[in-house]
């Protein structure tokens, strides 16, 4: 089998591999509506009463419904994980306590006392020198001092509970991944599939994913809303985050950080799929992915788009907009963090007066070279 | 940088591709030509405002009056209304701005019409122009005027400072409209993160732009600030006690105080990046040992207190507005004091809340995210006291109590939003969505810029002598809150859909009824603006009608209203002794708010002093050489800074007299209109009868 053909095989089990994550409004609407006997793993940060999660679904059914596009995931309100699951609960929980305390008093209130006290309304009391109540002043703040230690005992709360840098807790070990930030695509390196991945993120459903993030340029957030929390990517620096899929399904993936003009164009999908499907799929990037050497990292590293990069890559091509690579190693992303933090000393009065669109690669630090040398 | 590179390249790096329609000429593309002739058309405005506005003053023959009667007077009445101006016309740019970044979203599927680099320049210059150039400008404006009549005052304690003030804001405006002309500005956001502004990644002149007009502005902003505070400690009439201060006048002090203290982070964090860009220094680069994160503590140590800058003059606003309107005494007067200076306070302890996303541990989070709730709690306090003042009061439904029910209405959602920002684990999921978009604007929006419009129709009257039409004031305050609400209601929710900020197109179908809407608020928020044009172009045509010579139209309670309308440049003739608080209402429920005293004094008043423009001119020309690497600039105008200090270092005679002869004139003639004025109820205040005489009730017996 020729190099493309090689590709559209894999691009056809990836499908293969997503067919039974159905998202038509009403399997979808079905599907929310039992959440909880679908799961594969409860959320293991909190266990969330079943009435008040289903007066919750009732409230955003509508956002829901229109958040659902094609049948990627958009959102955490349509929650495909645990924590998104408890994020979208406490922000219901949150949301409901301040709509109830904060907003429908005054918004009761205001329109009666403007009309009740109207100019026009002469027979109501008027006392132009009334200015001081202890009363009212007492719960003028006591009223949101409450509110607010309310609302600090849940975020202190939830704040360690869904903290991203804190394992999910599971009977199972957690997917590593490394997920590394170009310009202007997300890269997924696999160290213990010994893959990788462009435009894909693949995990397998129902077990955590423990991720390490950097970038070998400028800042980046990587965000999976229908799984969970974003976080930054940082040259020279690493940061963690922790996901999980609850169930067999696509989710929309982006960069919340802008980054240049391909901004809008870094976006992946999240794509669960059930253990076995993911350890197939994994095998099949291995031995059929483009091996990832310095070559093809230099070109991943110019800044592009995915259509670019796919235009620049010489020979394997991407029938499906995205990439797949064998030969990946754990060595990889320690090499392009120290990369990225040693650098390359660019002198600003020589650097080229404005920057094309793929352009100065004078100007960014290649990160293969130096990840050889590791190697 | 050596002697033969300056002569070598005399213009530095510019270049005729500099220009906005050279791309447009050398690849004539589509999508180059549609964004070469906005960005033309543009740069074609500025050009052409410019060219008008010299061509008018030249035929009326006015550069002298400008020159002597405004650019240079220290007179902090004229300074105030000069920001105000400065605060509109850069308000229609940006406005501008925004409503093409609008309708670009809302073609956005899979597309749209403007280049990604076009709508990045877009969202920069609209942000820094709505922060540094529009709400900033307005606010100091307002300040200017109102502060120092409120206190009894005469002009502020360093009067040319103030000049010197404006000339470097407006020079800091002046270069973001230069690089509609020429160049670039910068694409990284209002904000301009490093390591993306570092010259490695954004090598043109657009974060240099950015950079020295922020620089401009900050200093600017740093020596108001000091102006202010010191002009509330030492220059209150006697008898004024803190205590005694009008809520607007407090509202002044805290907004000054954090400008003096959140300002400099600021011009040090963009100093630090120029030394990056310029000399080759690591302070914010990925490699050698540089750190981005300083940059963004640095930052949002200025930026989170500027929220407060911006908001603060306005609740003091509100205060006055609600207060006045109501006719009755502001209710909670101490704990609104004490809510205003709480809010001051905690604004400098919750920076942290715009990067929980950068991976902080969970206990810094929470404490920053509880830091941040707390100030729901006197801000609350203050919305409460708000409607317990309207509570047995009367309430007149003016122009400017518009604007506060609608500020109370969608401030309380902003504050809800803003709360569930403060959420670490929510914002985990919202930050850097449009989400995070709808919410500072419905912060700023209802929160800043209604109050400072209120503050516009309260003391128009005030500073020019006639009131503002009402009817278009009516017309404008609903399209701006209906407009607002159409604009940002959709954001919140396509931001819990998943869209990022700053995005220039988009693949999701579901996402474009919203940006429809959004787009339409837009529009209707443009329609807001140019009736407040035509408003202040119908009021000047009907100007005699609406006179207010005698000062008091809206039955005021501070002192700004015991004067004429136009206050006389030394603002008293003789200046009040103040008992309590409301010192203008004590005087007329006494009985004597009019009163002629039996002597006049000489009144000393600052000189003229062309220190603001002539150093405003320096600034702009320097910041414009370091943008540009026109090296001998740099150094002619650093030096001409240098100098022009000096020599004012050496000027002795800044003070000249308006003599008692004068000032008892002046009175007299006010006086004696005042005695001629017709006292009108709260019934006739909105028609031609309202001359400024407010009829008194007599204790106990309701109006």
């Amino acid at each position: 089998m020729n190099t493309i053909g090689h590709f559209q095989y894999v691009c056809m089990k990836t499908n293969r591999f997503l067919s039974n994550a159905d998202c038509s409004p009403l399997k979808k609407m079905q599907r929310l509506m039992h959440t909880e006997h679908n799961n594969l793993r409860k959320p293991s940060s909190r266990v969330e009463p079943v009435p008040a999660r289903r007066a919750s679904l009732a409230c955003v059914a509508a956002l829901l419904l229109a958040g659902c596009s094609g049948d990627t995931h958009l959102s955490f309100l349509d929650p495909q994980g645990p924590v998104a699951s408890a994020q979208r609960w406490h922000f219901v929980e949150a949301l409901a306590v301040l709509v109830v305390f904060v907003a429908i008093p005054v918004f009761a209130i205001t329109p009666w006392i403007l009309w009740r006290y109207r100019y026009g309304a002469k027979s109501s009391r008027y006392t132009p020198n009334w200015n001081f109540y202890g009363p009212l002043e007492i719960a003028s703040w006591a009223g949101p001092v409450v509110i607010v230690v309310l609302l600090a005992i849940i975020v202190w709360r939830d704040t360690h509970a869904l903290d991203p840098y804190k394992p999910l807790a599971s009977d199972q070990p957690a997917l590593r991944v490394q997920v590394i930030g170009y310009d202007w695509k997300w890269l997924f390196i696999y160290p213990d599939q010994g893959i990788a991945s462009i435009g894909v993120f693949a995990l397998p459903a129902g077990r955590p994913v423990a991720m390490q993030l950097t970038s070998a340029t400028v800042m980046q957030s990587l965000h999976i809303p229908a799984l969970g929390s974003q976080i930054y990517a940082m040259g020279g620096m690493v940061t963690q985050l922790h996901l999980q899929a609850d169930r067999p399904g696509r989710s929309l993936g982006e960069n919340n950080m802008y980054n240049g003009n391909g901004f809008h164009q870094q976006r992946f999908t999240a794509v669960a799929m059930t253990p076995e499907g993911f350890d197939a799929w994994a095998s099949e990037v291995r031995s059929s992915g483009i091996a990832l050497n310095e070559q093809i990292l230099k070109v991943i590293s110019q800044r592009s788009t995915r259509a670019e990069l796919n235009a620049a890559l010489s020979q394997p091509r991407s029938p499906d907009g995205n990439f797949y690579f064998s030969g990946a190693t754990a060595a990889l992303f320690p090499a392009v963090v120290m990369a990225t933090m040693g650098g390359t000393m660019v002198a600003p009065a020589k650097a080229p007066q404005e920057p094309a669109n793929t352009a100065a690669p004078a100007a960014r630090k290649p990160a293969a070279p130096a990840t050889e040398k590791v190697q | 940088m050596n002697l033969s590179d300056i002569l070598q390249q005399p213009l530095g790096r510019m270049s005729p591709e500099s220009l906005p329609f050279w791309q447009m000429l050398h690849d004539p593309t589509e999508g180059n030509v549609i964004n070469g002739v906005i960005a033309t058309g543009a740069a074609s405005m500025v050009v052409i405002g410019a060219i008008i506005a010299v061509a008018l003053i030249t035929k009326y023959r006015k550069w002298g009056v400008l020159w002597s009667e405004w650019l240079t007077s220290p007179d902090h009445k004229k300074i105030g209304i000069m920001y105000v101006v400065l605060a509109f016309v850069m308000l229609t740019r940006a406005l501008i701005e925004a409503a093409l970044m609008r309708s670009q979203q809302a073609f956005g599927l899979g597309g749209g019409f403007l280049s990604p680099e076009h709508f990045a320049q877009l969202f920069s210059t609209h942000g820094t122009i709505m922060i540094f150039f529009v709400a900033m400008p307005f606010l100091t404006g307002v300040i200017n005027y109102a502060m120092p009549l409120q206190i009894g005052a005469r002009d502020v304690s360093f009067p040319v400072l103030n000049s010197i003030s404006l000339g470097l804001t407006a020079a800091g405006a002046a270069l973001v409209m230069i690089s509609l002309c020429i160049g670039k500005f910068s694409t990284g956001g209002w904000f301009g993160y490093p390591p993306y502004t570092e010259a490695s990644f954004s090598p043109g002149v657009g974060p240099d732009y950015w950079i020295w007009a922020l620089t401009l502005a900050s200093l600017a902003s740093t020596l108001s600030g000091i102006n202010f505070a010191v002009t509330i400690y030492k220059e209150r009439a006697p008898g004024m006690k803190l205590m005694y201060m009008p809520l607007f006048t407090w509202t002044a002090l805290c907004t000054s105080i954090i400008m003096i203290f959140a300002m400099p982070p600021l011009t040090v964090a963009t100093a630090q990046l120029a030394l990056d860009r310029y000399l080759g220094f690591h302070y914010f680069t990925n490699e050698f040992g540089g750190n981005m994160m300083h940059f963004v503590n640095l930052f949002w140590l200025f930026g989170h207190p500027e929220v407060y800058i911006l908001v603060l003059p306005s609740f003091g606003v509100y205060s006055q507005v609600i207060s006045t309107f109501s006719g009755k005494a502001l209710f909670g007067y101490r704990s609104m004091v004490m809510a205003t200076t709480a809010i001051a306070i905690l604004s400098f302890g919750v920076w942290l809340h715009h990067f929980f996303t950068m991976g902080q541990n969970a206990n810094i989070n929470a404490v920053f995210g509880i830091a941040s709730m707390l100030i729901g709690i006197p801000t609350g306090v203050k919305v409460y006291d708000w409607m317990w003042t309207m509570f047995r009061g009367r309430v007149r439904f003016t122009v400017p109590l518009i604007y506060s029910i609608g500020f109370i209405y969608l401030f309380v959602l902003g504050g809800i939003t803003g709360i569930l920002l403060a959420n670490p684990t929510i914002d985990y999921q919202v930050h850097n969505t449009v989400f995070l978009v709808a919410h500072f604007h419905n912060v700023a929006i209802p929160g800043a810029l209604f109050g400072l419009l209120a503050g516009y129709h309260f003391w128009f009257p005030k500073a020019f002598g006639f009131r503002l039409n009402e009817r278009l004031g009516m017309v404008s305050a609903i399209c701006w809150i209906f407009g607002f609400m159409l604009a940002f209601f959709p954001l919140y929710a396509l931001g819990l859909m998943g869209l990022p900020r700053r995005s220039v197109a988009y693949n999701e179908p579901s996402y474009v009824p919203l940006e429809i809407a959004a787009f339409l608020g837009a529009i209707l928020l443009t329609v807001a603006l140019v009736t407040l044009v035509v408003q202040l172009w119908v009021s000047i045509k009907h100007r005699d009608e609406n006179r207010v010579f005698v000062g008091d139209p809206w039955d005021g309670r501070s002192l700004e209203w015991s004067v004429s309308a136009p206050p006389p440049e030394y603002n008293f003739a003789v200046i009040p002794v103040v008992t309590g608080r409301d010192a203008f209402t004590i005087a007329k429920e006494a009985g004597n708010a009019y009163q002629l005293p039996d002597t006049y004094a000489d009144i000393e008043v600052p000189k003229n002093s062309a220190m603001g423009p002539v150093l405003g001119a320096i600034g702009l020309a320097l910041a414009f050489g370091l943008v540009w690497h026109i090296w001998w600039m740099v150094i002619l105008f650093f030096a001409a800074a240098v100098v022009t200090m000096i020599v004012h270092g050496f000027a002795r005679d800044t003070n000249r007299i308006v003599p008692a002869q004068q000032v008892r004139q002046e009175h007299r003639r006010w006086f004696d209109a005042v005695a001629a004025a017709k006292a009108i109820s709260r019934e006739d205040e909105r028609k031609s009868a309202n001359q400024g005489l407010a009829e008194q009730a007599l204790p106990g017996v309701p109006a």
